[in-house]
């Protein structure tokens, strides 16, 4: 029998922290930015569907009690209540997980709010990997199911400077929107870049000469933590941040897919239908097609467990981003 | 708020009840004649369920509805939700019949470039609401409506057709739970009870009844007419303004496909009636015989 007793890490809350030690975070930067967006523009709304709590909807609601309505646990209600509210003039901020406004309630957002293209503000929490509860929780295929949807506008932030931007932002875009949440302690990253999220735009964070890591969402977090080791071995790399998957910044995409540097796609999302897949078809559309590296999760139902383990497992932890980009370099 | 404005709505200071029953039987009939004009067009269509349902809408949209037929977005209209899209030629009917579209408009029901599709879209037709068709969706929409105006201090009702093919959908009975809750007597539920739906009559595809105490559970005032009764409507929806300001409130409509026209009521029912060529000048005839009785 063996003798080791290494302790396993074990699965923690429903939302499991992604924060690398040491990283400075904000608390609850979405539901702060509804709040105060909120106090600026009186036809803001919020809504849920009994995840107030777990979306960071509940700091809206003690701000707003007025403006705050509790749904239920009623997906299909909570996307049709809330294309109701913007046809009569409101701007609603509805919030759920991820899984269940795509998988549960795809037809009323689709039917409701995008073909009508009315101001509905979805927002999502637990995107991609963001929690150990296994495939019931894990949207791993939310963008894969929504980039088909016609006129909706699909943002993946990477920390709480884009959240707190993007709020204000997607409330001005006239049609719907989908935000893919982070909630909690959320990592603050991008305020030591010149950067400022603007809706379809991305930002290129760091350039280098050898290397360039085209991200979203939490990803670009891992991107530029792994440019800084990957200049450690002589790697000279850089960031491009697309926090809009849709509509994807195309021309940036076709600047970096025609420089004779290697590009890799990074992204916290299966590998079918996300980010990845949309830099391919930009480029090969564009008449720029070549290879791509796809840092993405594996194209499967994924397994339960520690979040730290399971990012390791699946790819998207610095380590593994690190050495992806050595092997594809030969490193 | 709300109950002032329906006493104000069932208590015109003008017509008498006589008088409205008038109005609304003879705009039922005209009603009748345009869906039965559309259907030849196409040679085909929802034609029975439009017959069936023509009594109901000409009591909206000739005496209950508050609408500027010539501004069809004024924010204070009152709001009525077609989530069964493919009643959109009796809907067409009542917006002509209403004013909102010319009743020359009608023939160009299911043409290409014509405001007037087969299934009903916001975005093609003056005074339609909303996009219906998938359904189970109108009364989610409804509530939203409901809430948003009640917050923006608008004394609009929002009203919903739905058919009783539509309490199949558990989006139905999330959004009459959410009403309730949130205790939206701005919020009316009008169900066609036609007892047909796609697959065959609704009690061998899923059984529903019993309809008025599901409704009456799940916290609603419940109404149950015969649909085809203009008087009998016209009292049902005139005693809402009885019903407690802060419960939503739902009118069961027992109606007849075919409802006016003999050829079609005893014909052997159909979700998508066969209505051969001879025949609409046949429904014509009997529509108009049955008028002067």
């Amino acid at each position: 029998m063996s003798t080791t007793t290494r302790k396993r890490l074990t699965t923690s809350a429903m939302i499991a922290s992604f924060v690398d030690e040491g990283q400075r975070t904000t608390p609850a930067p979405f539901g702060h930015a509804l709040s105060r967006l909120a106090e600026e523009r009186p036809e803001v709304v919020g809504l849920t569907a009994d995840l107030g709590k777990y979306t960071d909807m509940h700091v809206f609601a003690q701000a707003h009690p007025d403006r705050f309505f509790q749904m239920g646990m009623s997906e299909q209600l909570l996307l049709g209540a809330a294309a109701g509210m913007a046809e009569v003039g409101l701007v609603p901020f509805a919030s759920t997980y991820s899984v269940f406004a795509t998988r549960r309630a795809y037809d009323f957002l689709c039917l409701d709010a995008a073909e009508p293209g009315l101001n509905v503000n979805i927002v999502g929490g637990l995107p991609g990997l963001t929690t150990g509860y296994g495939p019931s929780h894990q949207a791993t295929e939310d963008i894969a199911i929504l980039r088909g949807m016609p006129g909706l506008t699909i943002v993946d932030p990477c920390d709480s400077v884009d959240i707190e931007q993007a709020v204000p932002a997607l409330a001005e875009v006239s049609g719907p929107t989908y935000l893919r949440l982070l909630r909690g302690r959320v990592p603050t990253v991008l305020d030591e870049y010149d950067y400022t999220f603007e809706v379809g735009r991305a930002a290129e964070l760091r350039t280098g000469r050898d290397v360039t890591l085209v991200s979203s969402g939490l990803m670009t977090m891992r991107a530029l933590s792994a440019a800084e080791r990957l200049a450690e071995h002589r790697v000279d790399v850089g960031v491009l941040h697309v926090p809009t998957i849709k509509p994807l910044d195309t021309e940036a995409v076709l600047r970096v897919g025609r420089s004779d540097r290697l590009v890799v796609t990074v992204e916290n999302h299966s590998v079918v239908g996300g980010l990845g897949e949309a830099v391919a078809s930009c480029l090969a559309f564009g008449g720029a097609a070549r290879n791509l590296v796809p840092v993405a999760l594996p194209d499967e139902f994924l397994a339960a467990g520690a979040l730290p383990t399971l990012h390791d497992r699946y790819g998207l932890s610095t380590d593994r981003l690190v050495r992806r980009v050595l092997d594809a370099l030969e490193v | 708020m709300t109950a002032t404005q329906d006493v104000d709505r069932a208590a015109p200071a003008g017509p008498s009840f006589e008088d409205r029953v008038r109005r609304v039987a003879d705009a039922a009939h005209r009603m009748r004649h345009h869906v039965l004009n559309m259907g030849e067009v196409q040679g085909q269509g929802y034609v029975g369920q439009a017959l069936g349902v023509a009594d109901v809408l000409a009591v909206m949209y000739r005496d209950q509805l508050r609408l500027r037929p010539a501004d069809p977005h004024w924010d204070e209209r009152d709001r009525f939700l077609l989530s069964i899209g493919h009643y959109a030629i009796a809907l067409y009917a009542a917006l002509a019949e209403a004013g909102v579209i010319p009743v020359e408009e009608l023939e160009t029901y299911g043409s290409d470039e014509s405001r007037l599709p087969m299934s009903g879209m916001a975005s093609y037709t003056p005074g339609m609401e909303i996009s219906g068709g998938s359904l189970g969706h109108g009364l989610g929409v409804g509530v939203g409506m409901a809430l948003g105006l009640r917050h923006r201090g608008v004394g609009s009702r929002v009203v919903n057709l739905l058919s009783d093919g539509e309490l199949d959908e558990g989006s139905t009975w999330e959004a009459a739970m959410g009403a309730a809750h949130h205790r939206l007597g701005n919020l009316t539920a009008v169900v066609d009870m036609n007892a047909l739906q796609a697959d065959g009559p609704t009690a061998g595809v899923l059984a529903i009844e019993p309809v008025e105490r599901k409704w009456e559970a799940f916290g609603w005032h419940t109404v149950r007419v015969d649909g085809n009764d203009v008087p009998a409507l016209l009292r049902a929806f005139d005693g809402l303004a009885e019903v407690d300001a802060d419960t939503p409130r739902v009118v069961i409509c027992d109606t007849r496909i075919g409802s006016g026209v003999p050829l079609l009521e005893t014909r052997e029912k159909a979700h998508f009636m066969r209505i051969d060529e001879h025949e609409w000048q046949i429904a014509r005839d009997q529509l108009d015989q049955g008028a002067q009785r």
